[in-house]
């Protein structure tokens, strides 16, 4: 998946957990916690919803590459790849 | 020939769910959504664990543990359960206290504790706010030597009017004392001044209806009346359990029953290491409680005023000694109006709860246990005299709950009614790297305790359940 694909991913996947939030503004170099009304359950939602979607595996000592959009992006590109298909 | 409660069930399963507690019910329901096959088990002959109700002559219902959970209840059912069930939850917006040092009535959040801080109890405004942001960015996995005690010491010191306005209402909530680390205060205090304190419009009975509805949608094998008697292990894996003497395989068992029951009764101590055994011993039951259940008569009814829930003590300061000695002073009284269950006839329900130690219960013959019984229920009764007068001739049904009722329920280990302390959670984790396919997720350290924490570690467990399950070969044993 390109950089761009996984961007919009991350954002549907926000928008089901934040529904009252304006996604537009979002900064990618900042932290989710910083921008959004995040907690910890909400990021194993993030978790959760991309092993359903991809059945990618994401270990709990890596939850913190998902802090903000650009960690995320960066730490999923190489791991999305064959799994498009 | 007895009932088959397992009339009908598979002889295999992805998942078996030990306990039907908030956290193994939540555990089941996702898992079921997302496809898998799983059995919940539950040992008594309702669902639903503490989070429980019984009724009795006269179309009384008594709530065991309802009032009140933090606001990320309405996320989490939302989330994990449904709309209809998130749509049910409340706030309660009188939350009082009545003691030696103080009586005041709060909306216990932190606009309010702000107010009060500052202009009742003479705090400067920038060290309350100091205060809030420092347990608000409290993780569990943070720094665990800080003790409570030495939290308020930090920030108010000498100040045991306001240690007890801090505390007393967490100690109800999930028995933590001033000897607990301070995260595990900081972290379930900071969730109930986000935005107050709530409950289940319809009642705990409606709450576990729905959430059963819910679960046979999603496909889980619902059956209570069974009891686990084993959880076979084989070569360091997870292979199924045996209840009512069947066998039944596993690919994973969720235990939502309590931690030391799971690892040293079902499993059995030999399929574990030898330290981790060691640490597993060393884990503390939390405290168990009593409560004295009180209906009043159909149409008295008592003016919302009084109060939802009421932190009433005649000691002069807050101990946790003095709040589990039998010789009660401290007493949590939750108020239930007939607002609470639209659809019931109009009756009000004073429930009085306070924490006990399991050994003063135990070992009393049948004799002084129904004296015992006879004598919290009368001294409660004079407790309650204070802000409910003539309370006696107003009674329709009293009765009362030792350790000794919650041990008989739910099963746990000393009738231990908030799980273990918080040495239980690095245990609880760490299962799963001890036996492939075996994970926990009952009340553990505080954090993990009470309805939203119970059901968000059944979420976390979930999650981890369905990567192990997904993906199994890349879950590497560590150790």
């Amino acid at each position: 998946m390109t950089p761009a694909e996984i961007r919009s991913l991350i954002v549907e996947i926000l928008a089901n957990i934040v529904p009252d939030v304006d996604l537009s503004q979002l900064r990618d170099d900042v932290p989710f916690r910083e921008q959004l009304p995040l907690d910890s359950m909400d990021f194993l939602d993030i978790v959760m919803e991309l092993r359903k979607r991809f059945r990618i595996q994401i270990p709990e000592d890596d939850y913190g590459m998902l802090a903000s959009m650009a960690s995320a992006i960066e730490y999923l590109s190489p791991r999305l790849v064959r799994e498009k298909a | 020939m007895p009932r088959d409660f397992l009339a009908g069930a598979r002889d295999q399963y992805d998942v078996v769910v030990i306990g039907s507690g908030l956290g193994g019910m939540t555990a089941a329901n996702i898992l079921g959504r997302l496809g898998y096959r799983v059995l919940l088990l539950e040992q008594h002959y309702k669902l639903g664990g503490l989070a429980t109700w019984f009724r009795r002559p006269g179309g009384n219902i008594f709530d065991i543990s309802l009032h009140g959970f933090p606001y990320g209840m309405v996320k989490s059912c939302r989330r994990y359960w449904n709309e209809e069930i998130a749509n049910g939850i409340v706030p309660l917006r009188t939350i009082r206290y009545d003691n030696p040092m103080f009586s005041l009535t709060t909306r216990f959040d932190r606009d309010d504790f702000t107010r009060l801080l500052t202009t009742r109890f003479g705090q400067p405004p920038e060290k309350v706010q100091e205060f809030f942001e420092f347990i608000r960015k409290m993780n569990f996995y943070d720094d665990q030597t800080m003790t409570v005690k030495e939290l308020f010491d930090r920030f108010f010191p000498g100040r045991e009017d306001i240690i007890r306005l801090l505390m007393e209402p967490i100690t109800y909530a999930n028995g933590s004392t001033l000897e607990d680390p301070a995260v595990a205060y900081g972290i379930v205090f900071s969730n109930f001044m986000a935005k107050g304190v709530y409950t289940y419009r319809g009642g705990t009975d409606d709450l576990i209806q729905r959430m059963k509805e819910e679960l046979l949608k999603n496909g889980v094998d619902v059956r209570v009346r069974c009891p686990v008697e084993r959880i076979h292990i084989v070569r360091r894996k997870v292979a199924g359990v045996t209840v009512h003497g069947r066998y039944l395989a596993a690919r994973a068992v969720v235990s939502n029953a309590n931690l030391l029951a799971t690892i040293l009764r079902f499993a059995g101590p030999e399929h574990f290491d030898k330290d981790f055994i060691e640490e597993v011993k060393a884990v503390r039951l939390n405290n168990s409680s009593t409560q004295v259940y009180i209906a009043l008569k159909q149409g008295d009814l008592l003016d919302e005023s009084i109060g939802d829930l009421l932190f009433s003590s005649t000691a002069p300061y807050f101990r946790t000694e003095a709040l589990l000695s039998r010789n009660i002073t401290s007493r949590t009284f939750s108020f239930y109006y007939p607002s609470l269950r639209p659809h019931a006839p109009p009756r009000c329900y004073v429930v009085s709860s306070t924490n006990a130690r399991y050994e003063d219960w135990a070992n009393l013959s049948e004799e002084e246990y129904r004296k015992s019984k006879q004598e919290l229920i009368n001294s409660t009764l004079d407790a309650l005299e204070k802000y409910v007068p003539d309370i006696r001739q107003r009674v329709a049904h009293v009765e009362a709950a030792t350790p000794r009722t919650f041990e008989r329920y739910t099963g746990h280990l000393a009738g231990a009614s908030f799980g273990t302390k918080f040495e239980g959670l690095r245990v609880s984790r760490a299962l799963p790297h001890q036996v492939e396919g075996l994970f926990h997720a009952g009340s553990v350290g505080i954090i993990m305790s009470g309805w939203l924490g119970a059901m968000n570690y059944g979420v976390i467990v979930a999650n981890e359940v369905d990567n192990y399950l997904a993906c199994p070969s890349l879950t590497v044993r560590k150790g």
